[in-house]
């Protein structure tokens, strides 16, 4: 095997294309993040990630501490399930998840004898003395055992299992780590907030995902509108082999084609993942999440949501137990403005609108975004002026109005042709349109038709 | 705990934002915008007569379009400002000397046969503005023959026409001016290239095709120009310059509803509409060929559209 000397190729911080939406952190932005006190009562979903259902570990009306197991994990792309609130197990029930589909949940009635145990964990999370050498304490096995133990799940929003992700793969092997710190999204500031308050957290977890993974080099990618962000994260790296990355502040930059692009200068084949060019993503809370795992052996209960937007009285950054209500972060955050018109999970570009805030908290909500309705798309749909502005902005170089238009058509054949089943869903057409045309719901309705047609090879 | 009132939450598919100010009525607007400097030297040369004939046309269109709609029983489009613009462009492309029932009827055929039988605003195959422009150019062949170019201002034919006769060309400062006769917007090459710009700033109007039409335009005609050995005294700046070339190269062939979609479907449109336009000029009768050359590269478009499909990122080259 020849090793090279020339050095792998760089990437500018940039890739093609893409949209620059006002970026609105204000809202939440320089809230510091404040620990929300345990709720009454938590309903924790047992489907938390992709993959299968977690089995229920407990009985009703056991006491359980926080931090518990309450299901295991169930096959091989799973994760367990920990108590966030120590109290009363409830009988099996159901709960609604953001993108509104019920699954099975245990309540867990708060025990108010039992101390809340927020504050001691965000301590743990925010010290400033974790020690970048710890990592190397521990072998790769062990790492990815305590990750697994932990439920960690991808934290950016695909809550894919972390421990299935970093698994050595002899056929593909991960070569570098990238961590995500673009939170490209509008309004989210969860992200940036860990990244300033708990930039240790965050070096060290990468350096344990990469010691778990195999990965000789690990980035941390920051969007250059988050200079505190990247500050503390330098100053955290330093002396580590943890690179801090500063890319431009375009969406969608979290994405992983084009985060890969705008750092390495690699391209993702279409269909394929980033481990395909040897690259792991992780996201920043998923990288503290590890820390948290490997270091002090905690599960991952709690987990920082930007509870944001125009429609929000006192927009604020909560450090949150999973299984809380959007009703009681909301309450907590001073509630809602009359003129709220749609609640969001995630961001404005890709995050599900909730029909009521009797909605649960899970692994993957980094924010709960309330707009209002001068902040949400104005005026009617015309007919498509075939301008061509949303092919200026997709990412993915696709043709929108093209798929959308055989899509309509029920031309599934040709919506196939111009690439459907390449999109992402970033929306970045739809954003771009002046004619108003909800291209991306039309694209997901003629993904699902051309699946039923031909059911896809797997991938994407 | 819970907030008092229930609010009545939307669910809508994301994304929930949109870039602000961009709208249909708004790109429509722009243009308009765009055709500013145009209207102001045809007003400019012609005065008042010049702004009626744009005021009539937009009102004519935009009557033909509100009673198409209503008989086809669809929205109300009128809002959307498209059908004004097709009224400015049809008299900025028509002789200062346009008598009205001219500018009537092409507006009925611009709007009736251009873009309602199509099915309405996007669904048109070519430019509304040059299907009225090439009915009425067919009807009254002497009504946009060189004599409707005579004003009190300007005698003489159009540079295209003068120079084909005689064998003189314009001096190139009236060209850019637009001190020579021509249709109304098409005159001054100054005026168009700076409303094109404001266009392509504003991307309201795409830049490869204004680009690699004028690219192809600048090729020929370097290559006639070695070709011919006499000396030539109109230059290729004059085949750029002159005619409807910019007016037709930034405000009609950029319309997008009847140009491709992806860029190097542009590119290939508007070397088409090079070529043509190129050929027209050369061989045939007409002195001029950028309408036709439009027209001809807008019945190709679909095809284009349907045939070149750019490779997603990532796809194997
Ligand atoms: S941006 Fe909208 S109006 Fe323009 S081509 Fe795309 S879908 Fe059509
Ligand atoms: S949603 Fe799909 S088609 Fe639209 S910009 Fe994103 S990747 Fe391209």
């Amino acid at each position: 095997m020849s090793t090279t000397l020339i050095p792998p190729p760089e990437g500018k911080g940039r890739f093609s294309r893409g949209i620059h939406p006002p970026d609105n952190k204000h809202w939440s932005g320089q809230k510091r993040v404040s620990v929300l006190e345990d709720p009454e009562e938590v309903q924790v979903p047992l489907l938390q990630h992709i993959g299968a259902v977690a089995v229920l570990h407990v009985r009703p009306n056991s006491q359980i501490d926080a931090g518990g197991l309450l299901a295991e994990a169930e096959g091989m792309v799973s994760a367990p399930i920990h108590a966030s609130i120590a109290g009363k197990v409830g009988r099996p029930s159901k709960t609604t998840l953001p993108n509104s589909r019920r699954v099975d949940a245990v309540k867990i009635s708060r025990n108010p004898e039992a101390p809340s145990r927020g504050h001691e964990l965000w301590s743990k999370l925010s010290a400033s003395l974790w020690n970048p050498e710890a990592a190397v304490s521990f072998s790769s096995g062990e790492i990815l055992d305590r990750i697994r133990a932990a439920g960690i799940v991808g934290m950016g929003g695909a809550t894919f299992p972390t421990y299935v992700k970093l698994k050595p793969n002899p056929a593909k092997p991960v070569k570098r780590l990238l961590v995500n710190g673009c939170e490209c999204e509008p309004y989210l500031t969860a992200d940036a907030r860990l990244m300033e308050e708990a930039a240790g957290a965050v070096v060290v977890g990468a350096l344990c995902a990469a010691r778990a993974c195999g990965a000789y080099r690990i980035d941390v990618a920051v969007e250059d509108n988050k200079p505190e962000a990247i500050a503390a994260l330098k100053a955290a790296a330093e002396n580590t082999w943890v690179r801090i990355r500063k890319v431009e502040t375009k969406y969608p930059m979290g994405g992983e084609k084009q985060m890969i692009r705008a750092v390495y200068d690699r391209v993702i084949p279409d269909g394929g993942l980033p481990l395909d060019v040897g690259v792991a993503v992780i996201n920043v809370s998923t990288a503290a999440a590890i820390a948290m795992a490997v270091i002090h052996q905690e599960p991952l209960t709690p987990r920082i949501v930007s509870v944001t937007g125009p429609g929000i009285v006192e927009p604020r950054n909560l450090f949150t137990p999973v299984g809380s209500s959007f009703a009681h972060l909301v309450a907590a955050c001073g509630g809602l403005k009359p003129e709220t018109r749609r609640i969001i999970s995630g961001g404005p570009m890709m995050g599900y609108t909730v029909p009521s805030l009797d909605v649960t908290v899970t692994k993957g909500v980094s924010g709960i975004l309330a707009l209002t309705e001068t902040s949400v798309p104005q005026g009617g749909e015309t007919a498509c002026l075939r301008c061509g502005r949303c092919t200026d902005a997709c990412p993915l170089n696709l043709v929108p109005a093209r798929i959308v238009q055989s899509t309509r058509h029920r031309r599934f054949d040709l919506a196939k042709r111009n690439h459907i089943l390449t999109c992402m869903e970033c929306g970045c057409c739809a954003y771009a349109c002046p004619a108003g045309i909800p291209l991306v719901q039309w694209i997901r309705a003629g993904k699902a038709e051309v699946r039923k047609a031909a059911p896809p090879k797997g991938g994407q | 705990m819970d907030s008092p009132a229930p609010l009545a939450l939307e669910v809508s598919a994301s994304p929930h934002i949109a870039a602000a100010g961009v709208s249909t009525r708004n790109m429509m607007l722009d243009v308009m915008i765009g055709l500013s400097p145009v209207m102001g030297v045809a007003i400019y040369q012609h005065g008042p007569p010049a702004m009626g004939r744009m005021l009539l046309a937009a009102a004519a269109c935009a009557f033909f379009e509100a009673a198409f709609d209503k008989a086809r029983g669809r929205a109300h489009a009128l809002a959307n400002g498209s059908a004004v613009l097709t009224g400015l462009l049809l008299a900025l492309s028509l002789p200062p000397t346009a008598p009205v029932h001219m500018l009537l009827l092409g507006a009925l055929v611009a709007i009736g046969l251009g873009k309602s039988v199509f099915g309405g605003l996007g669904q048109n195959l070519f430019n509304p503005a040059m299907v009225g422009r090439a009915f009425v150019s067919v009807a009254f062949p002497a009504g946009v023959s060189g004599a409707a170019y005579l004003t009190d201002g300007m005698s003489g034919a159009t540079p295209l026409t003068a120079f084909k006769v005689s064998g003189r060309p314009a001096e190139l400062s009236d060209l850019l001016f637009g001190t020579v006769p021509g249709s109304l917007g098409e005159v001054s090459a100054l005026a168009c290239i700076a409303g094109g710009l404001y266009l392509i700033i504003r991307k309201s109007a795409s830049w490869q095709i204004p680009l690699s039409m004028l690219a192809t335009l600048l090729l020929l005609g370097t290559l006639r120009h070695a070709a011919a050995n006499t000396p030539d005294t109109w230059s290729v700046t004059h085949d750029l310059f002159s005619g409807a070339v910019l007016f037709g190269a930034f405000f009609i062939a950029t319309d997008p509803v009847s140009s491709p979609l992806s860029h190097k479907g542009r590119i290939l449109f508007g070397a088409g509409v090079g070529v043509l336009t190129w050929f027209f000029r050369t061989f045939s009768g007409y002195p001029e060929g950028v309408m036709f050359a439009i027209l001809l590269m807008n019945a190709v478009t679909p095809l284009i559209n349907q045939f070149m499909i750019p490779k997603p990122a990532g796809a194997a080259a």
